[in-house]
C-alpha cells in the first residue's frame, strides 16, 4: 500500500493504508485519535466532523488520499486544555448527554464561528442541521453557540 | 430498609453472573461471590461504596452505567451529600459487572438509577458519616452526639477540636456498621437539589471520554460481521477467499449470528465483510412484510383480549351510553438508532473472558456470556464503558455475547463494530401496535365507559418466555393506569407476535398508550365542546398529583392567554415509571408543514437530585418523542427491515427543535425517575395541537398531514 503523508493537529504522520480508506478510520484506527466518531459512514450524521484547511467536513466520506497535504484538525487538536471558546461554552451550558456526537457538533460550531463570529438562529439552523443528536441537546447547542459568539 | 454491609475487597472487586434485574428484566442467573484471587483487605473501606485514604482522598463507587442520563454524577451526589464532603473532591470507581448482593441491580432501565439507589446510597453515606463521627468521639473521649460532621471533617464544637475524615478513616472502618444511621433532613441537603455539572462532561468536550467504540486492547483485531438480513435466517455459504484477499484482513470465523471478518482496521474489516458475498437460508420469515403484520393485527384484534383492568361491565355501559365514540390509533416499529452503533470488545480465552461493553445491563451481559460460552460466572470480567446513547437497546446482551464468541473462535482479542446498517437491521425494535378505543358519554358529557384494546407483539413473551399475564401488563402499561374518571373501564391485550425482534425503547409501551389515551380524551373533549384542559381537570378529582402537574404545565404555558396568530396548543398528561408529567405544545401549520415551536413540561418525580440533569432529561425525552411523532418508521419487506441509515430513518434536527421549558413540582418525597416519563406526553400534545390547528385528527404516527 502506498504511503500517505497526513498533517493532523500540526503533527506529520505517514500512513500505509488503502488510499480509498475514509479519513475517519485512519484517524481512529491507524493514528489512534478516537475523539472523531463513527455514526453512519455516509455523511448523514456528522459525528465524524473534522476541519480540513479550516472547513468542517465529514471524515467518513473523505478518502484519506484526498486529505494528504491538507491541514487536518480533530477535536483533540481544537485546544490542549478545553480553552477554545466553543468548548468553554459547551461546558458552561452543559451541552453533552451521552456525548458521542459532541466532538462533531463542536467541530461544526467552531468552523461556523470562525467564518461567522455572530451567527443568527437561522445561520445556526443552516450550518448545524446536518449534525444529528439522538439525546436531544439541540437547545443547549444553540445557546452554547450564541454564548461562544460573545466570547470570540 | 437496605442493609449496608462492610465488605472486603474480595466482595466488591469481584464480578458475578447475576443479571441486573431492573423494572423490566427478569432474566436471572445464579450469582457467585467467590473470586479465585482474594486481594488483601482494605482498611480504608468504610463500606462497599466509600473509601477514604489516610491523606483524606475520598473514592466513591458508582454502580450504574452512563449512556447519557447522568447517573455517574447523580449517584455520587447522593453519597457525597450524606457523607458530607465537599463537591466534587473525590475520585470515582466506575464498577463493571459486580455482585448484585452488594450493589443491587446495575441495570440502567425503567428510569430506576436514582429511584432504586436512593435509600441504599443515602444509608451508605450516612453510615460512613456516623462511623467517622464515632471514631472522632472515641479519640477525644466525648459523646458522639456532641460531635458534628461537616465537609470532610468531624468537629467537636465545645472544645474547638476537629479531625479530617482521612485521619479517622482506619479507626472508623474498624467500627461496627450502624443499622439505622440518622439520615439528613432534606432541608439540609447541600448537593442534592442543585444544578450540578456532570463530572464526565470535560472529557466529553475534549473528545477523550472512552466509549465502547474507543476501546483498544493489546493485540486486538477489528471485526465486522455478515448476518442474515431476514430475521431467523442464516448464512449458508460465503466466499472466504475473497474476504481474505482484502488487504489487512487476517481471519474469517463463523459464529452463531453470522460470519466475522477480522482485520487490522475497521475499514478492512468492513471491506472484507462486504466481499463475503454470503448466500442465505432466509427461513420462515422470508415473506414477512408490514402489510402482513397489519393483517395479523386484524386477526388478533378479533380474538378475546387479556384484561388488565375490568371495572364494571364496559359493554353494557357502552350499550346504555347516550353517545359512543370509536377511534383506532396505529404506531410503527421504531429503531433505537443510538449515535454510537452497537460494538463490543472481548478477549475470550479458554478460562477467562474479559469484555469491554457499552451496555445498560452489565450483569445480564456478563451472565449471558458465561451461559452461552460455557464460562463459570467468575471467569467473565465485564467493564461497562460509556455508551453513546442507549434508550433501551443496550439492555440486550446480544452484541456482547457475539463479540465474545468471535474472540473465542478466532483466539484473539477483538473489537466487533456494527456498521449503521447492521445496527438498523438488527435492532430489538419498539413494537408496532394498534389501539382500538371506544368511549361512552352520557347526556351531560360525563364519560360512562372506556375501552382500550392493545394489539401488539410482546417484548417479554418471545424474549423470556414470560406468561401472557406479564406480557399483557407490559403492553398495556400506561393504559391500565388511566387516571381519569371514566365509569366502567376495560383495558385488554391481544398478543400478535411476529419474527421481528422486539425490545424496550425509551418509555416502552407508554410511548403508544399515552398517545391513545390522550388523543382519544381530546376527541371526547371536542365532541362535548369542552376546553381540553378543563375536560381533563374535571376528571382528575381523585388524582391530586396528576392534577398538580397538569395545572403547573398549563400555568407556565399560559393556557388562559391568547396565542399569536397561527399558533395552536395541545395538552397531554401521562404517568409512567412512578413519575407524573404534563406537557403543553405550541404548533403552527404553514403551507402544509407542521412546526412545533414551544413545549412546556411539568413533572413530579419527587425530590430532584440534579436539577440541570432533570432539564436535560426532559429535553432529551421530548426530542426522541418528537422524532417518533414527526419523523420515521421501521417498515418490513421480504422479511427484512427496509431502512438502513439516517437518510431513510431520519432524526429530528436542530432546525426542528422547539424551545423546551422544564418545570418540576417541589417535593420532599423520595425521587422516582425522569429518563423516560417526559417522552410519552409529547406526541399526543403535538397531535392535539395539530387538531386544534387543522380540525383534522391524525391517528397514526409519524404524523402526516
Amino acid at each position: 500500500m502506498p504511503s500517505i503523508a497526513l498533517k493532523v493537529n500540526g503533527e506529520s504522520h505517514t500512513v500505509d493504508v488503502d488510499p480509498d480508506a475514509p479519513l475517519l478510520w485512519v484517524l481512529r484506527d491507524t493514528i489512534g485519535l478516537t475523539g472523531t466518531k463513527y455514526g453512519c459512514g455516509i455523511g448523514q450524521c456528522r459525528s465524524c466532523t473534522v476541519h480540513m484547511d479550516g472547513d468542517a467536513v465529514p471524515s467518513c466520506s473523505i478518502p484519506v488520499s484526498s486529505a494528504a497535504g491538507r491541514e487536518i484538525t480533530t477535536i483533540e487538536g481544537l485546544s490542549p486544555d478545553l480553552s477554545h471558546p466553543v468548548q468553554k461554552a459547551w461546558l458552561a451550558e452543559q451541552v453533552p448527554q451521552c456525548g458521542y456526537c459532541q466532538p462533531g457538533q463542536i467541530m461544526g460550531a467552531a468552523a461556523l464561528l470562525a467564518k461567522n463570529p455572530a451567527p443568527s438562529d437561522a445561520d445556526i439552523d443552516e450550518t448545524m442541521s446536518p449534525h444529528l443528536c439522538r439525546c436531544g441537546t439541540y437547545q443547549r447547542i444553540r445557546r452554547a453557540i450564541h454564548r461562544a459568539a460573545q466570547e470570540v | 430498609m437496605v442493609t449496608i454491609s462492610k465488605v472486603s475487597r474480595r466482595d466488591f472487586l469481584k464480578v458475578s453472573g447475576m443479571a441486573g434485574t431492573g423494572l423490566v428484566l427478569s432474566f436471572h442467573l445464579p450469582s457467585c461471590r467467590d473470586g479465585s484471587a482474594a486481594p488483601p483487605e482494605d482498611p480504608y473501606m468504610l463500606n462497599a461504596w466509600i473509601r477514604i485514604a489516610p491523606d483524606g482522598e475520598v473514592t466513591l463507587w458508582v454502580h450504574r452505567p452512563d449512556m447519557g442520563q447522568g447517573a455517574r454524577t447523580a449517584l455520587p451526589m447522593i453519597l457525597a451529600d450524606e457523607l458530607d464532603i465537599e463537591w466534587p473532591k473525590f475520585e470515582r470507581h466506575l464498577l463493571g459487572a459486580a455482585d448484585p448482593q452488594v450493589y443491587g441491580s446495575q441495570t440502567t432501565g425503567g428510569s430506576t438509577s436514582i429511584r432504586t439507589s436512593w435509600a441504599r446510597l443515602r444509608q451508605a453515606g450516612a453510615a460512613a458519616r456516623a462511623m467517622l463521627t464515632a471514631a472522632a468521639a472515641e479519640t477525644w473521649g466525648v459523646e458522639a452526639s456532641s460531635c458534628r460532621a461537616s465537609l470532610g471533617r468531624v468537629v467537636h464544637e465545645a472544645s474547638g477540636r476537629s479531625l479530617g475524615y482521612g485521619e479517622l478513616s482506619e479507626k472508623a472502618a474498624a467500627l461496627p456498621v450502624p443499622d439505622d444511621p440518622p439520615l439528613k433532613d432534606p432541608e439540609d441537603f447541600s448537593i442534592i437539589g442543585k444544578p450540578v455539572p456532570r463530572l464526565d462532561n470535560p472529557a466529553r468536550v475534549a473528545g477523550n471520554l472512552t466509549f465502547g467504540m474507543d476501546v483498544k486492547v493489546p493485540g486486538m483485531l477489528y471485526a465486522c460481521l455478515a448476518r442474515c438480513p431476514v430475521f431467523g435466517g442464516r448464512v449458508t455459504s460465503y466466499d472466504e477467499a475473497a474476504a481474505r484477499a482484502v488487504p489487512g484482513v487476517r481471519d474469517v470465523v463463523e459464529v452463531q449470528t453470522g460470519v466475522a471478518v477480522l482485520a487490522e482496521s475497521t475499514w478492512s474489516a468492513i471491506q472484507g465483510r462486504d466481499a463475503l458475498n454470503c448466500q442465505f437460508d432466509y427461513g420462515e420469515a422470508a415473506d414477512l412484510s408490514s402489510a402482513a403484520i397489519a393483517q395479523l393485527f386484524d386477526e388478533k384484534a378479533a380474538e378475546d383480549g387479556f384484561a388488565t383492568r375490568d371495572d364494571g361491565d364496559v359493554d353494557i355501559a357502552l350499550a346504555n351510553a347516550a353517545r359512543v365514540l370509536n377511534a383506532t390509533y396505529e404506531f410503527p416499529f421504531l429503531a433505537h438508532a443510538t449515535l454510537e452503533p452497537m460494538n463490543c470488545t472481548a478477549d475470550a480465552k479458554p478460562d477467562r473472558c474479559e469484555v469491554w461493553a457499552p451496555t445498560q445491563a452489565p450483569g445480564w451481559a456478563a451472565g449471558s456470556i458465561a451461559q452461552v460460552l460455557g464460562y463459570a460466572p467468575e471467569q467473565v470480567i465485564l467493564h461497562a464503558t460509556y455508551s453513546g446513547g442507549g434508550f433501551g437497546r443496550r439492555l440486550m446482551p446480544d452484541f456482547a455475547i457475539e463479540a465474545a464468541a468471535v474472540s473465542r473462535a478466532a483466539g484473539v482479542p477483538v473489537k466487533v463494530v456494527w456498521t449503521r446498517d447492521d445496527d438498523m437491521h438488527h435492532d430489538f425494535y419498539r413494537p408496532a401496535s394498534r389501539h382500538i378505543m371506544s368511549a361512552g358519554l352520557d347526556d351531560s358529557g360525563f364519560i360512562v365507559a372506556w375501552k382500550h384494546r392493545v394489539v401488539a407483539p410482546s417484548i417479554v413473551a418471545p424474549l423470556m418466555g414470560a406468561p401472557l399475564q406479564q406480557a399483557a401488563g407490559e403492553a398495556t402499561g400506561g393504559a391500565t393506569e388511566l387516571p381519569y374518571s371514566v365509569g366502567d373501564c376495560r383495558v385488554d391485550y391481544c398478543m400478535a407476535n411476529t419474527a421481528v425482534p422486539t425490545g424496550w425503547w425509551r418509555s416502552v409501551f407508554n410511548s403508544q398508550t399515552a398517545f391513545a389515551n390522550e388523543c382519544f380524551l381530546d376527541e371526547l373533549a371536542h365532541a362535548t365542546g369542552t376546553d381540553p384542559l378543563e375536560f381533563r381537570l374535571a376528571r382528575l378529582k381523585d388524582a391530586p398529583r396528576h392534577k398538580a402537574v397538569l395545572e403547573l404545565a398549563a400555568e407556565k404555558a399560559g393556557w388562559d392567554r391568547p396565542l399569536p396568530a397561527g399558533r395552536h396548543r395541545g395538552v397531554a398528561l401521562h404517568y409512567s415509571f412512578q413519575t407524573y408529567v404534563a406537557q403543553v405544545a405550541e404548533v403552527s401549520v404553514e403551507q402544509g408543514k407542521l412546526r412545533v415551536h414551544r413545549v412546556v413540561c411539568a413533572a413530579d418525580c419527587g425530590i430532584v437530585v440534579n436539577t440541570d440533569d432533570f432539564a436535560a432529561q426532559v429535553e432529551g425525552a421530548i426530542t426522541i418523542g418528537l422524532t417518533a411523532a414527526l419523523k420515521g418508521a421501521i417498515t418490513l419487506e421480504n422479511g427484512r427491515v427496509v431502512q438502513s441509515d439516517y437518510h431513510d430513518y431520519p432524526l429530528l434536527r436542530i432546525s426542528e427543535m422547539p424551545e423546551v421549558e422544564a418545570h418540576f413540582v417541589k417535593s420532599n418525597l423520595d425521587p422516582t425517575g425522569i429518563g423516560e416519563p417526559p417522552l410519552p406526553p409529547i406526541a399526543p400534545a403535538v397531535a392535539n395541537a395539530l387538531f386544534a390547528a387543522t380540525g383534522t385528527r391524525v391517528r397514526s404516527l409519524p404524523l402526516r398531514l
